[in-house]
């Protein structure tokens, strides 16, 4: 718990600070994506996606990095484990191609917590897993989180099983 | 606050509907037309007055029988509130009585459907002959009357059928839709009087009314009368709505929204029906709180991840943060004189129980037993806080503002988010299935024995019981 406050609170502070220098004047302007001119990279690797979804839907991101879209969470914890950050380095690889994508963290909870702390645990969540995409140079201002808490399971059951696939922070391309 | 002032002077400049919405407006019902007074009026009874002192038998109050009939009308008229006119209506305020006294496991009471109704006169003379065979110990009388002013005026007398003598009356002036009111006033009268404690039925409480199914929850902010009448929707469902709190004098309701795509808390005027944001901040607000005064805000914000505690005068301007720990800081319920709030923190590792200072000065964690301690809330009365423990299984529980005492009440599989009566004697709370995900509406005494579901239209949660109506 130490060592996740620590890391957290470090990568929050780099975070803030970044997010204020690159986008606390532009935040309202920020909703049209960036210039044409971020269109030439997406042509370059058209070839290597052949057919399926195209670039900037959630189907083309789940195709290019599989179950890496989401990384999850042991009960009330909100560290980025080995396993959680293997998936976030294939997110942050596709992001770095996508360079004019923007997308959503949402951070999830299990049912087996009070409403309103996990809505602060989903914060978290989804926090954690944007400071570390950040860290591996994915630009703050792409990212926007929000917290569900519990209030969108994807596994219904009330058991340990469905409860490890509810806690999560899943990547969703907004354009 | 910049945008709401904006709004305001917009909605005052230009009277076009669609600009004149506040903050978040989409998912708005139709606001509620509130604004009915209850009127005490002074009503003739004994020439010596009502009764001081003890009742015949006080050792056990919940075995206490009590006869309700029919209230009695001095002339049977038309009436918006009861389309059978005044003589119908006054059977009803008797249904309305023996249901908010047989549901709480306070008394056992014997509506009008099972006795004979009294006439006019007897109301103030009760025919004592027909009443002492009935193995009831309380009689209640009562009348409805129109006035000429198109009110109702409604008289409640309790009498001593062994003393045959009148404890208490007292009369009421209401608008006919108010009508219940009436019966809930009279309630906390026969109910104040024959207890000793303060009367908690003229409340009303807000809460989530929940559909569809588990992955999918449409969750819409809803209101209703303590006993689950005149219900209300107040939102439509399309974003999902949480947490609602009512404020002090049922002018406005706190709660979370999802409207603009973010969890953030609104500022809900039931008289306009219109909301604004709690606090102009791009960062999520959660966990709406009011002071007792009515006057400031709690609200926990999370920036970059991290959740505080942050107070804010309801008529906008500055936020004061009151924590600042790196853990989630979160909740926060203030006692009733306004000196202190009880709020939850993970600061130890796991949500445990604070209290400080208003200020938020002397920070102190109350709750050292085993298990969590979350959502608590502070007694009307001061002397306990109730809270969800986390020990396993999720239950409503009890302690002194001091941590100590613990009593666990319930024993759902979860059990989540007290809220008190305005007396401080029952406690209403929602409880979730298993798997299935259903949740509904419980209320429990403070002995833990008095356990009910209170029945709502559909799935319900968060509730949220406001204090006694002005």
């Amino acid at each position: 718990m130490t060592f996740s406050f620590a890391k957290a609170a470090t990568m929050a502070v780099l975070t803030s600070t970044i997010a204020l220098a690159a986008c606390s004047k532009k935040a309202p302007e920020e909703l049209p994506p960036p210039p044409v001119t971020t269109a030439t990279p997406t042509a370059t690797p058209a070839p290597t996606v052949p057919a399926g979804p195209a670039v900037g839907t959630q189907g083309h991101f789940e195709n290019a990095v599989g179950r890496s879209a989401v990384v999850y969470f042991d009960t009330d914890r909100f560290n980025i484990d080995s396993s959680d950050a293997a998936s976030l380095q294939a997110q942050a690889q596709y992001f770095a191609r996508f360079p004019q994508l923007t997308f959503t963290i949402e951070g999830h909870t299990d049912e087996r917590g009070t409403r309103e702390y996990n809505l602060a645990l989903g914060e978290r969540r989804a926090n954690s897993a944007k400071n570390y995409l950040v860290s591996l140079g994915v630009a703050p201002n792409r990212i926007r989180t929000v917290s569900y808490g519990k209030e969108r399971p994807v596994a219904l059951a009330s058991n340990a099983s469905a409860w490890a696939q509810n806690r999560r922070a899943a990547s969703i391309i907004i354009n | 606050m910049k945008t709401t002032l904006l709004l305001t002077i917009f909605a005052t400049l230009i009277a076009s509907p669609a600009l004149a919405q506040d903050a978040g407006s989409a998912d708005l019902g139709e606001p509620l037309a509130e604004g009915g007074v209850v009127a005490d009026i002074a009503i003739e009874g004994d020439d010596d007055g009502p009764l001081r002192g003890t009742v015949t038998d006080e050792s056990d109050w919940e075995d206490l029988g009590i006869a309700i009939p029919a209230f009695a009308t001095n002339r049977d008229a038309a009436t918006p509130a009861n389309a059978d006119g005044t003589s119908a209506l006054g059977q009803e305020i008797a249904r309305v009585i023996t249901a908010n006294l047989r549901n709480n496991g306070l008394f056992k009471p014997t509506g009008p459907d099972r006795l004979p109704t009294p006439d006019f006169p007897q109301v103030r003379s009760p025919a004592w002959s027909s009443w002492s065979g009935r193995g009831a110990e309380m009689l209640v009388h009562g009348y409805v009357n129109a006035a000429p002013n198109g009110r109702l005026v409604v008289g409640c007398y309790l009498y001593d059928v062994a003393l045959q003598d009148e404890l208490i009356r007292e009369g009421y002036e209401v608008r006919p839709a108010d009508w219940r009111r009436a019966a809930h006033k009279c309630s906390d009268l026969i109910y104040a009087r024959l207890t000793g404690e303060d009367p908690f039925f003229d409340s009303r409480i807000a809460y989530i009314a929940e559909t569809g199914p588990k992955d999918n929850r449409v969750k819409r902010l809803a209101v209703m009368d303590s006993d689950g009448a005149n219900h209300r929707f107040l939102t439509l469902g399309s974003a999902t709505a949480l947490t609602p709190r009512y404020s002090p004098d049922y002018s406005k309701i706190l709660y979370l929204s999802y409207v603009d795509g973010n969890p953030r808390i609104y500022v809900y005027d039931i008289g306009s029906g219109r909301q604004t944001l709690v606090t102009e901040n791009t960062s999520p607000t959660i966990a709406p709180r009011w002071a007792p005064d009515g006057r400031h805000i709690l609200y926990s914000m999370a920036v970059a991840g991290n959740t505080d505690i942050y107070r804010v005068p309801v008529t906008g301007g500055s936020s004061t943060r009151l924590t600042d720990t790196p853990g989630i800081d979160i909740g926060g319920s203030y006692s009733p004189d306004g000196r202190q709030i009880v709020f939850e923190s993970d600061r130890s590792g796991t949500q445990q129980c604070y209290v400080m200072n208003a200020d938020g000065s002397n920070q102190r964690r109350i709750t050292f037993f085993g298990g969590r301690c979350a959502t608590p809330e502070w007694s009307p009365r001061g002397d306990q806080i109730a809270f969800t423990r986390i020990a396993g299984d999720f239950n409503v529980a009890v302690m002194t503002p001091a941590g100590r005492n613990l009593r666990v009440l319930t024993d759902g599989w979860q059990d989540e988010a007290p809220t008190w009566a305005p007396n401080g004697r029952i406690i209403q709370f929602f409880r979730t299935t298993r798997n299935a995900g259903r949740s509904s509406l419980w209320q429990v005494d403070l002995t833990g024995r008095n356990e009910r579901r209170l029945p709502t239209p559909v799935d319900a949660s968060d509730p949220a019981w406001g204090p006694i109506r002005p």
